[in-house]
């Protein structure tokens, strides 16, 4: 086995990981070297091909396809140089001052997050987009809760030279997406920090990591490794774990950690989604520009948020409910189609956790909550109004006994709700907001970190990403996970002469 | 073939999720099985093994109420025992269904063809592309 030394090893390359490593890149000018691990490739720019199935499996973990372990829900997250925030669609929310006060963690407050929220978003662009990049299926959104009276609001985007492919979930072809690929890790690599592809952090010891360079696929996108293939030892004084809020804590885990952290894995959640799909009657601008521009914020009385999305043909149809002529006929329709996400909010409860399996790799049990359960069922049928407020002849409904609901039975929408029906298993549900199992609080009967991301009895180890959260964000989260990691940057920036 | 030696069974559930496939010719499917085969690759065995089980039930459950098997069956009657499977009041049931549902619309959509059919068009050059 090979063995490196490094005064600081990050585990992750995402916003946690990118973010940390562009605020300690400094120290590399006073000698200290640092480097980020990453497991996924680093694509070049002509890799970003939009399509669908090609570009899933080169930037998601397990295609996109990574699943609970009773196999009801799907979460979706990135495994790429950039982590989730190649795939994400840009979408750049301040933490809601309501939730960081209902976190409660001590010496955490909402004006600090918030302060250094805001860093970011300037940092990568996140602006409100132009009209013109607005396509119809945004507009309808719009149009639609505005005849309701609801209080659509758009979305900040961190875009930055923008065509409007509305490949984002896939990787922008066009490099506009201001993501840790783009800003934070290019910046962190000028100053000295070296990023390692393809490396697998199998465990963490005492001041050590063990990993694992993969070689290269034939046919792989993506560069090779910069170190050859094989396990590495690596010795590091200051270790950052950002590999999200699935494969933070299965590390911890593999690593034998849970004896002394009792509630590691705990408290993950997840903002569970489905989506509604409606049909117009003519064509729509759906799959060019900015895929999602708007949002209905009903998370603190419903427990839910819609948000505009736009997917591509295979994961529309598996968002979809049914198979057969009713699944066809919607999928037949493409170009008329609007698409709403519902994203439901959930609770850090004492069952929903990651775990891992004999062999070491995680496995997260999940189980759906009635309030979550509600918000997707009251999110559901409100996205089933605003879609024929907005003019749709018909509307997919994956809840309701029959999934195809005409415009002309729109008035009996609440008699249709009161008999839907949320099955696991049968209504296609995802999750693309992974948080919680590294939650930070007081101490280790009630946490795993301190409000800083440092582990509760190991000085020299942190933890930098969603796996933070103590409950869900109930908003987009990787604005507060750079804020979060900004924070644990700082702190380890004030203590490195005594970690060193 | 990951789903061997069950290509007739996987074809008869492919064309009853997605009715269009059976118009499909020899290179239609060919590209179908393609795309299967690639997502399934570095899918654990155990999965593997749970599909081709799964659709041997699909093929042999039928003969209890229909008294004929899954592939000789109208389309009407492959619907409902599919439609059985997917209500299941037993969750494994359930999910094993999503999960070759999931399947087949990958093999199935993943196709560009079947991307051109439904008048999908994304193009990495965006608005410039459409107007």
């Amino acid at each position: 086995m090979k063995r490196v030394a490094y005064d600081i090893a990050i585990v992750g390359s995402g916003a946690g990981g990118g973010t940390v490593a562009q605020e300690l890149s400094p120290l590399c000018r006073q000698g200290l070297r640092i480097a980020v691990l990453e497991k996924g490739p680093r694509l070049r720019d002509e890799e970003f091909t939009g399509r669908e199935l090609e570009m899933a499996g080169a930037l998601y973990e397990d295609g996109g396809g990574f699943l609970t372990a009773d196999g009801a829900m799907t979460i979706a997250f990135g495994c790429a140089y950039g982590g989730s925030t190649v795939v994400y669609t840009g979408t750049s929310m301040l933490p809601p001052k309501r939730v960081i006060d209902r976190w409660n963690v001590p010496g955490l407050t909402h004006a600090d997050l918030d302060r250094r929220a805001r860093k970011f978003m300037a940092e990568n662009n996140a602006h409100l987009v132009d009209d013109g990049l607005i396509n119809e299926n945004n507009k309808l959104f719009v149009e639609g809760c505005r005849k309701l009276n609801y209080d659509v609001r758009q979305f900040p985007v961190n875009i930055k030279g923008c065509r409007g492919s509305s490949l984002c979930n896939l990787g922008c072809p066009n490099q506009a997406k201001q993501g840790a690929d783009r800003v934070q890790l290019p910046r962190a690599e000028r100053n000295g920090v070296e990023v390692v592809t393809r490396c697998q952090v199998l465990t963490v010891g005492e001041k050590t990591l063990a990993v694992r360079v993969a070689a290269k696929p034939a046919g792989a996108k993506g560069d090779p490794s910069l170190w050859e293939p094989g396990d590495y030892q690596i010795d590091a004084k200051i270790i950052v774990l950002c590999a999200g809020a699935v494969n933070t804590p299965a590390l911890l885990l593999r690593s034998g950690m849970a004896r002394s952290l009792p509630r590691l894995g705990y408290g993950f959640t997840s903002h569970p989604a489905f989506i509604i799909v409606g049909e117009h009657s003519r064509p729509i601008t759906n799959f060019v520009g900015h895929p999602k521009s708007y949002y209905l914020d009903r998370a603190e009385r419903d427990y839910f948020v819609l948000e505009t999305c736009m997917y591509f043909p295979f994961i529309t149809a598996k968002s979809m409910a049914g198979f057969g002529e009713p699944h066809s006929a919607f999928m037949g329709a493409f170009p008329r189609l609007q698409m709403i996400l519902v994203l439901a909010c959930d609770e850090a409860d004492a069952h929903n956790r990651v775990a891992i399996d004999k062999a070491g790799r995680p496995v997260v049990h999940y189980r759906f909550q009635a309030q979550a359960v509600a918000g997707l069922m009251r999110g559901a049928f409100t996205a089933a109004e605003i879609l024929f407020a907005a003019g749709a002849v018909r509307v997919h409904m994956p809840v309701a006994r029959s999934t195809t609901i005409e415009a002309a039975d729109a008035a009996r929408l609440p008699e249709i709700a009161a008999a839907a029906e949320f099955r696991p298993g049968k209504t296609p549900v995802s999750a693309a907001h992974p948080q919680g199992g590294c939650g930070m609080g007081s101490g280790p009967a009630g946490s795993v970190t301190d409000s800083y991301g440092r582990v509760h009895g190991l000085p020299w180890l942190f933890v930098a990403d969603a796996s933070l959260f103590p409950n869900s964000l109930e908003i987009n989260p990787y604005v507060t996970i750079m804020a979060l990691a900004d924070r644990v940057a700082q702190r380890i920036r004030e203590e490195v002469p005594a970690l060193l | 073939m990951p789903l061997n030696p069950d290509p007739a069974i996987f074809r008869a559930v492919v064309s009853t999720i997605v009715p269009e496939a059976s118009a499909l010719d020899g290179q239609g499917w060919r590209d179908l099985h393609q795309v299967v085969e690639a997502l399934l690759r570095d899918r654990p065995e155990s999965l593997k093994r749970q599909l081709r089980i799964f659709l041997r039930a699909i093929q042999w459950l039928p003969v209890v109420r229909y008294g004929r098997p899954f592939t000789r069956l109208r389309p009407a009657a492959r619907a409902r025992v599919l439609a059985h499977l997917q209500d299941d009041r037993i969750q494994k049931v359930r999910v094993g269904f999503w999960g070759l549902r999931t399947i087949v619309l990958a093999g199935y959509y993943g196709r560009p063809q079947a991307a051109q059919a439904i008048g999908y068009a994304a193009s990495p050059q965006g608005w410039e592309a459409v107007r």
